[in-house]
């Protein structure tokens, strides 16, 4: 598979929409984020960053979810 | 097992804000218990009431996103269903958001649970052009299937009369992830089941969670004499599964109940064509705004500031005053009835007083948890979370962190309950060990008469000082137990921020009514016991004068005067003052009053006397530090559930604030300052 238009997610400008392609983290962090619905081929957005700049508020499967910048970059999008 | 047709026992579980509260309140109203799970700090709400002739019996389980054993909650849950087998589970989902809560769903079909869907704030979705087919859903899950809207008052008769109804009957859920994965499944089940492993627990969940991973089933299956060959069986399934399906296990098992969820809303869910902008994303881009979000969450927590400790002031006022004539007329009756001095004594400083220092906390907790619990309903707390996440970051804590420790400097025993609203205990724990460096307002009365009898020219920047070095060591502090006694805990931010709603009162009114009867009941008993000892201490041996330099209480201060000597104010008069300190802060300043005999008014002369400035600015200090009161020690102990973490508070702070005092007496020394 090619790479092209692969980031991680907070890498997104906000709005942006993008496509889940992989959670990289392990253990719980890694159980949670899938269980929410961060799962590949889920589509994601990035809403806005805090007003101090982190964390992140994203959309997924129709509803809001926060998740700090560092969590956010074991997250890989591919953009749609 | 022959279960009593009189009786239904019915669990309700659900995601955090699916409205599951909400149903618990309108099913039982007041006649519910709050207490805890046996051993586990986490929350027990059950509620009992007769309908039609039947004895129901309510559990409301944590509120959680699934049943993975993370943390207490999920194993609170699971176990209660897996031990106590339930007549109903009654699965409570959020309409608006049915992709993510039917997640739990599948969880509780997992474990053989008998399953009652109910599909509440359906009008929202409605509203939006949403149309869910319930019977279709019913059908195609193989479990009775009701919409309802849980906060109208309707709904209770609704749902008892429809359990009523399904009571003794056994549904088959058709809960299914595809034969690559139902497969094993069943061979894993199999050997389980002849192996009488878990035999409580259903063997095709025993053997489910075992390919999955679960760390808690693992163990107990290691426990058995089979349980090795077994697990050995467990992981050539796990690798063959990996190698077909080109995943971790546990994204296998994540995908395949997403996709079974996706294959049940292709069927059941009419979408709207175009997505409406939501009243949420409207409300979010205001209040979340990059300018705006600060100021607005400054004015809330302003507005809250002044709720709590504005409007709380006259009442304990009254409080104060009524305690304080009934203690007199208390004492002049049973004078006038002849009993010796003493025994008025006691049921006036002692007994009286005791409640009163009880109940003069009340005002401040009700109004407090009135507006935390508007806060938490109408889905502002997760905003404010995602808004001050990024400085208590820093300190190794959570965003919520940052709302108990702002109420700190009102006072500190509303603000360790209010770490409730965190869930990771590691957090809350972390929280809870710093608040009492927040210098809370009953410390400022002592810090004024300090201030006014040694530093008339610089009261403001002296006073500002002293808070300043609470928030630095309170920040130290957490510096330091986050790379010692919490090292290695992961936390994680994952939090949901739910849709805006409109809180109920009925809920508010007893969730902040519960809220202020564990306090009195939990922390009131230890707030008594120890104003009777202190009271004690201080009149021994009978005769002599209360607190003085006789009494224990004086001794006991004459005793310990020799440790304050490094700090600059070693005399039994200053020990005094101290131990009494540990009922109320500003108690210290009444017994100053007491021991020299003057009013407040005619102190200065005394202490200067006794003080230096450079002695009584390290006083103020450990005023300031050491043990708040006995009533944050009677709320640590309450919501940490151990009085291990009560001692070694009690114990540390103390620790902190000598070496801090001295390092401020001993450091201006050496500066030069007197």
């Amino acid at each position: 598979m090619n790479n092209v238009g692969r980031m991680r997610l907070h890498e997104l400008q906000d709005k942006q929409r993008a496509i889940v392609e992989c959670v990289y983290c392990e253990g719980d962090l890694r159980q949670r984020l899938l269980e929410m619905g961060i799962i590949k081929g889920a589509n994601i957005q990035v809403e806005r960053e805090a007003p101090l700049g982190d964390p992140l508020h994203i959309k997924i499967k129709g509803y809001s979810l926060s998740l700090r910048k560092e969590e956010a970059c074991d997250i890989e999008v591919s953009i749609v | 097992m022959v279960k009593d047709k009189n009786k239904i026992s019915i669990a309700l579980a659900g995601n955090p804000n699916c409205g599951k509260t909400s149903l618990f309140n309108t099913i039982t109203g007041m006649r519910q218990h709050v207490g805890n799970w046996p051993g586990k700090t986490v929350e027990r709400k059950e509620g009992i009431l007769e309908y039609g002739k039947i004895d129901f019996t309510i559990i409301d389980l944590p509120g959680t996103y699934s049943l993975q054993p993370y943390s207490m909650e999920e194993l609170v849950a699971r176990d209660y269903l897996i031990n106590e087998k339930p007549d109903f589970v009654i699965d409570i989902v959020d309409a608006t958001n049915l992709e993510r809560n039917l997640y739990l769903t599948t969880q509780l079909l997992e474990m053989g649970m008998n399953v009652i869907l109910l599909l509440n704030m359906d009008n929202y979705g409605e509203k939006k052009g949403q149309h869910i087919d319930e019977r279709k859903l019913s059908m195609l899950l193989g479990i009775p299937v009701i919409k309802m809207e849980v906060v109208e008052n309707s709904s209770k008769k609704k749902l008892l009369d429809f359990l009523i109804e399904e009571h003794g009957k056994k549904n088959k859920s058709k809960l299914n992830y595809g034969k690559e994965i139902e497969c094993p499944i069943d061979h894993i089940a199999d050997l389980v089941k002849s192996s009488k492993i878990c035999e409580h627990a259903p063997p095709r969940w025993v053997a489910l969670k075992l390919i999955e991973n679960d760390k808690v089933i693992l163990e107990k299956v290691k426990g058995y004499k089979n349980g090795e060959r077994i697990i050995i069986e467990t992981r050539k399934i796990q690798e063959n599964l990996s190698k077909i399906k080109g995943e971790k296990i546990d994204a296998i098992f994540t995908y395949a109940r997403y996709g079974f969820i996706s294959g049940l809303l292709r069927e059941c869910v009419k979408k709207p064509k175009i997505d409406r902008v939501r009243k949420s994303d409207i409300i979010d881009s205001i209040v979340a705004n990059r300018f705006l979000g600060i100021p607005i969450f400054l004015l809330i927590m302003y507005c809250m500031f002044q709720f709590t400790f504005t409007i709380a002031e006259p009442f304990m006022g009254w409080i104060d005053t009524s305690f304080g004539w009934f203690a007199g007329v208390a004492s002049a009756w049973i004078e006038w009835v002849g009993a010796p001095n003493w025994v008025s004594s006691l049921v006036a400083d002692g007994i009286v007083g005791g409640v009163g220092s009880i109940i003069i906390f009340l005002p401040n907790i009700l109004l407090l948890f009135f507006f935390i619990s508007i806060l938490e309903d109408s889905g502002y707390m997760a905003r404010a979370a995602f808004i001050m996440d990024k400085v208590m970051q820093k300190i190794g804590l959570h965003g919520k962190s940052f709302i108990p420790l702002l109420l700190g400097f009102g006072c500190n025993v509303p603000a360790i309950m209010a770490t409730r609203t965190l869930q990771n205990k590691k957090d809350r724990l972390l929280t809870i060990l710093i608040n009492p460096f927040m210098s809370c307002s009953a410390r400022l009365p002592v810090y004024v008469l300090f201030v006014a009898a040694f530093f008339s020219k610089n009261e403001g920047l002296i006073i500002f000082s002293l808070y300043l070095l609470g928030i630095i060591i309170a920040i130290l502090m957490g510096l330091i137990f986050k790379n010692t006694l919490f090292k290695g805990l992961s936390s994680q931010f994952v939090m949901e921020l739910p849709p805006y709603r409109i809180p109920k009162l009925r809920t508010t009114l007893l969730h902040t009514w519960e809220n202020g009867k564990q306090f009195m009941i939990k922390a009131g008993t230890v707030i008594f016991s120890v104003v009777l000892l202190i009271w004690f201490l201080g009149n021994m041996p009978f005769g002599v004068e209360y607190a003085s330099e006789n009494s224990v209480i004086g001794i006991i201060g004459n005793f310990i005067a020799p440790v304050f000597e490094p700090l600059g104010f070693g005399n039994w008069q200053n020990s005094v003052a101290l131990i009494f300190g540990i009922l109320a802060k500003e108690v210290v300043i009444g017994t100053y009053g007491t021991i020299y005999g003057v009013s407040e008014e005619g102190l200065a002369p005394f202490l200067q006397a006794s003080f230096t400035p450079l002695s009584a600015y390290a006083f103020m200090v450990f005023v300031l530090l050491y043990v708040p009161c006995i009533s944050v020690l009677a709320a640590i102990r309450k919501e940490t559930k151990s009085w291990k973490w009560m001692w070694f508070s009690a114990g540390y702070i103390l620790v902190v604030a000598w070496i801090v005092s001295f390092v401020v007496y001993q450091g201006g020394l050496l500066l030069g300052f007197v």
